[in-house]
């Protein structure tokens, strides 16, 4: 069968290994675009959030290359994006498309629709289930090392000295893992590409800005959704950390190191968790990049995304307290490059003339103890 | 005794009874916030995050209405009423989960909020437990919380009856508490002057018969629909809204769907839509929605397919925002009924 799957940051590249090797034609989802977003916006209900529409209309452009089938989450709430399978099983249904949704529930909530639908796509393809699990395992390394390596890239892009290099190694290090077969291969590639990553000429006299980004996942994820924000800030000379990964798994986030449960954290400001989406964690990490000495954070999220608007009319208080500006971008179909570029300059800005007097302060109190 | 505010908006609708009922047994002074007026609105509007749907903002207008004048704003978390939906999963919209938060971080000078959770899928007796919280926070003990609950209880029966037998929230709310104190009493009778316009059981006649669906705060706060029921009613038409059917009849079809929603309202309102589309008397379908609401993203566009599939029946979506004005409804209403009258003129 031709199978496809949503397009969510570099993931694609495990996903698009793991459907290859379950027997299957892979229909590579392309990178959202203009036209995937103008698909998708003219196929939805107006208040979809952006990744309802981007997934909308990149199933859209998916249908028209062919494929039959695509492979994607689903979740027990308490959001949207739980829904958002069947809403767009309907619609490419009622704009007679041929193509049949497979939403993967979370096992815990219902282990036979799960176990049922995974048969499904190993009889389909062919193989046995010996196979299928190999495969999963290969994926889920994929998908660790390349979050790994991304993470890795969003360090190191402030230090670089020609601008772009980072970037240029980063797709290298991307290829080499896209090249492994097997576990031992990816996790050699992987320590390959680190070395690659590593060996762009970097000035380390630099004292990068930091930020953390938090938000809502799929805008954090999908670099064109969120006009590649994490790159552009690397090249501005900031460092940005961020706690969403799809492994889950790069627990080497600064913020993560022992901070116990995340809605504790929360829940001063929060009393009450999950809320769906990342509303919860937004407010948590808001708190520990602060603890960690971060200079700003960026809170990302669609418009009319409803934990995350919970989120940011608690935000204001945190920030407060916590002493660390959060700017908030809530993002939609007409939200322009020009435009987020120019608000995060001006959030740029405004952390450095912070830093500056956050150290006059310091070297006048340190000279008054002398 | 202490006087604890009840915003009259989100929840209001469906639990004002019961809640009403608890607190007057447990011998406090229960103040409402006045109908939803434009101060209250554009108070809200100040307020709250500007990315919020309108009836939030409403929300933090009504708490802010009643701040100099309670002890206590009564703002319950609802988390679950029942065990319900796929997996059991059925909850209330985001923002109701993060409401307390929200109001107390954004109204400023609010007295202290009565936000105890109510989360009672796994065990509905649990209900005596938060009964008891709640007494806990007003000073009162354990057993008379549980008497005063009961009570409540029992009211709220009786108002689901009234509901069912076709009387809407307002006017069952006024039946209930004919001798509210002196504050509401004055509002109330306007109001319920002005509902029992809405309000004129005679099926018998020639009228068109309209179902409503969407959210209680959406469609019996005559404010921020431009009055959307009255407006109906003067047409001589016949309103019908999922409140007026027992969940018996509502969770029926929940087996027509792939999956159920997350949200208790949104569910209440979609199995109200599907099922009122099969109804041989019913005309039209009418859905209230809020400007920029998340779950009717959903909502909505299911609504519109499903009556788009399995019936013919006209379906109307209303969406309400800030500016929405009278004039602006009407119009649309009344085109809506004109094209339903003609379709019967031709049957
Ligand atoms: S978390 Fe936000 S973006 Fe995600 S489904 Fe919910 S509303 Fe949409
Ligand atoms: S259900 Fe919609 S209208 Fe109600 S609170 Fe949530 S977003 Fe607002």
């Amino acid at each position: 069968m031709k199978v496809s799957f949503p397009h969510m940051g570099y993931s694609y590249l495990a996903f698009k290994w793991m459907v290859e090797h379950t027997g299957h034609e892979c229909i590579v989802p392309p990178e959202p675009s203009k036209r995937t977003l103008d698909l998708g916006v003219r196929h939805s209900p107006e208040f979809a959030c952006i990744p309802f529409k981007m997934l909308m209309g990149t199933y859209l452009e998916v249908a028209e290359m062919g494929a039959e089938m695509i492979i994607t989450s689903g979740s027990n709430g308490p959001c949207r994006a739980g829904l958002y399978w069947v809403m767009h099983q309907y619609l490419l249904e009622e704009l007679g498309q041929p193509v049949k949704i497979v939403a993967l529930e979370p096992p815990l909530c219902d282990m036979r629709d799960f176990i049922g639908k995974l048969r499904l796509i190993r009889k389909t393809g062919g193989i046995s289930t010996k196979q299928l699990i190999w495969v999963l395992q290969v994926t889920w390394e994929k998908v660790k090392a390349i979050d790994e390596i991304e993470r890795h890239s969003h360090e190191i892009r402030p230090y670089e000295i020609g601008k772009g290099d980072t970037t240029r190694a980063f797709w290298q290090a991307l290829e080499m893992i896209d090249a492994a077969n097997s576990i031992n291969e990816v996790r050699l590639a992987y320590r390959e590409a680190l070395k690659v990553l590593d060996a762009v000429p970097q000035d380390n006299s630099r004292n990068p800005l930091k930020v953390g980004i938090i938000g809502e996942i799929y805008v954090v994820l999908e670099p064109s959704a969120n006009h590649y924000m994490q790159i552009m800030l690397g090249e501005m000379g900031v460092q940005t950390d961020r706690s969403i990964y799809l492994s889950g798994y790069t627990k080497k986030t600064t913020i993560y190191d022992l901070e116990g449960d995340l809605y504790t954290v929360a829940q001063p400001y929060l009393n009450e968790a999950p809320i769906g989406g990342h509303g919860a964690n937004s407010i948590a990490e808001t708190v520990l990049y602060s603890r960690h000495g971060y200079d700003g954070v960026v809170q990302l999220a669609p418009f009319s995304c409803i934990p995350e608007i919970v989120a940011k009319s608690i935000l204001p208080t945190v920030s407060r307290d916590h002493d660390i500006p959060v700017l908030t971008l809530f993002i939609d179909e007409q939200t322009g490059k020009a435009g987020v570029q120019t608000r995060l300059e001006a959030f740029v800005d405004l952390m450095e003339r912070r830093r500056e007097v956050k150290q006059k302060q310091s070297t006048i109190a340190r000279r008054l103890v002398i | 005794m202490s006087k604890i505010g009840i915003p009259r908006t989100l929840a209001y609708f469906l639990y004002y009874p019961l809640w009403k009922t608890f607190l007057d047994e447990l011998g406090e002074e229960v103040i409402v916030s006045p109908p939803t007026s434009r101060e209250i609105l554009d108070q809200g509007v100040k307020d709250a995050v500007n990315d919020a749907c309108i009836p939030i903002k409403v929300y933090h207008g009504h708490a802010a209405w009643l701040r100099d004048k309670v002890d206590f704003i009564f703002s319950p978390r609802l988390v679950s009423v029942r065990l319900f939906g796929d997996f059991g999963t059925e909850t209330f919209c985001p923002k109701f989960l993060g409401l307390p938060d929200m109001v107390r971080l954004t109204v400023d000078k609010l007295p202290p909020l009565i936000d105890t959770r109510v989360g009672i899928k796994k065990d509905p007796k649990e209900i005596f437990n938060i009964a008891a919280d709640i007494g806990d926070v007003l000073g009162k003990s354990a057993a008379d919380c549980k008497k005063a609950c009961r009570k409540g209880l029992e009211v709220h029966k009786k108002y689901q009856k009234l509901l069912s037998s076709g009387v809407l929230p307002p006017d069952a709310i006024a039946q209930l508490f004919p001798n509210e104190p002196e504050t509401n009493n004055k509002v109330r009778r306007e109001e319920h002057q002005r509902q029992r316009l809405v309000r004129k059981p005679n099926r018998e006649e020639a009228g068109l018969n309209i179902a409503v669906v969407g959210y209680p705060y959406a469609i019996y706060d005559d404010y921020i629909n431009g009055g959307i029921l009255g407006l109906l009613s003067k047409e001589n038409v016949q309103v019908f809204t999922q409140d007026m059917l027992s969940d018996k009849v509502l969770n029926r079809q929940a087996k027509h769907l792939l999956k159920s929603t997350f949200w208790y309202f949104s569910n209440r309102a979609v199995y109200g839509g599907l099922h009122y589309m099969k109804q041989k008397r019913i005309d039209g379908i009418i859905h209230v929605t809020a400007f920029a609401c998340g779950p009717d993203s959903v909502v909505d566009r299911l609504l519109e397919i499903e009556a788009h599939r399995h019936s013919s029946k006209p379906y109307l979506s209303i969406t309400i925002d800030e500016h929405t004005g009278e004039a602006g409804i009407r119009t649309r209403v009344e085109a809506f009924i004109d094209m339903l009258n003609y379709r019967r003129d031709k049957i």
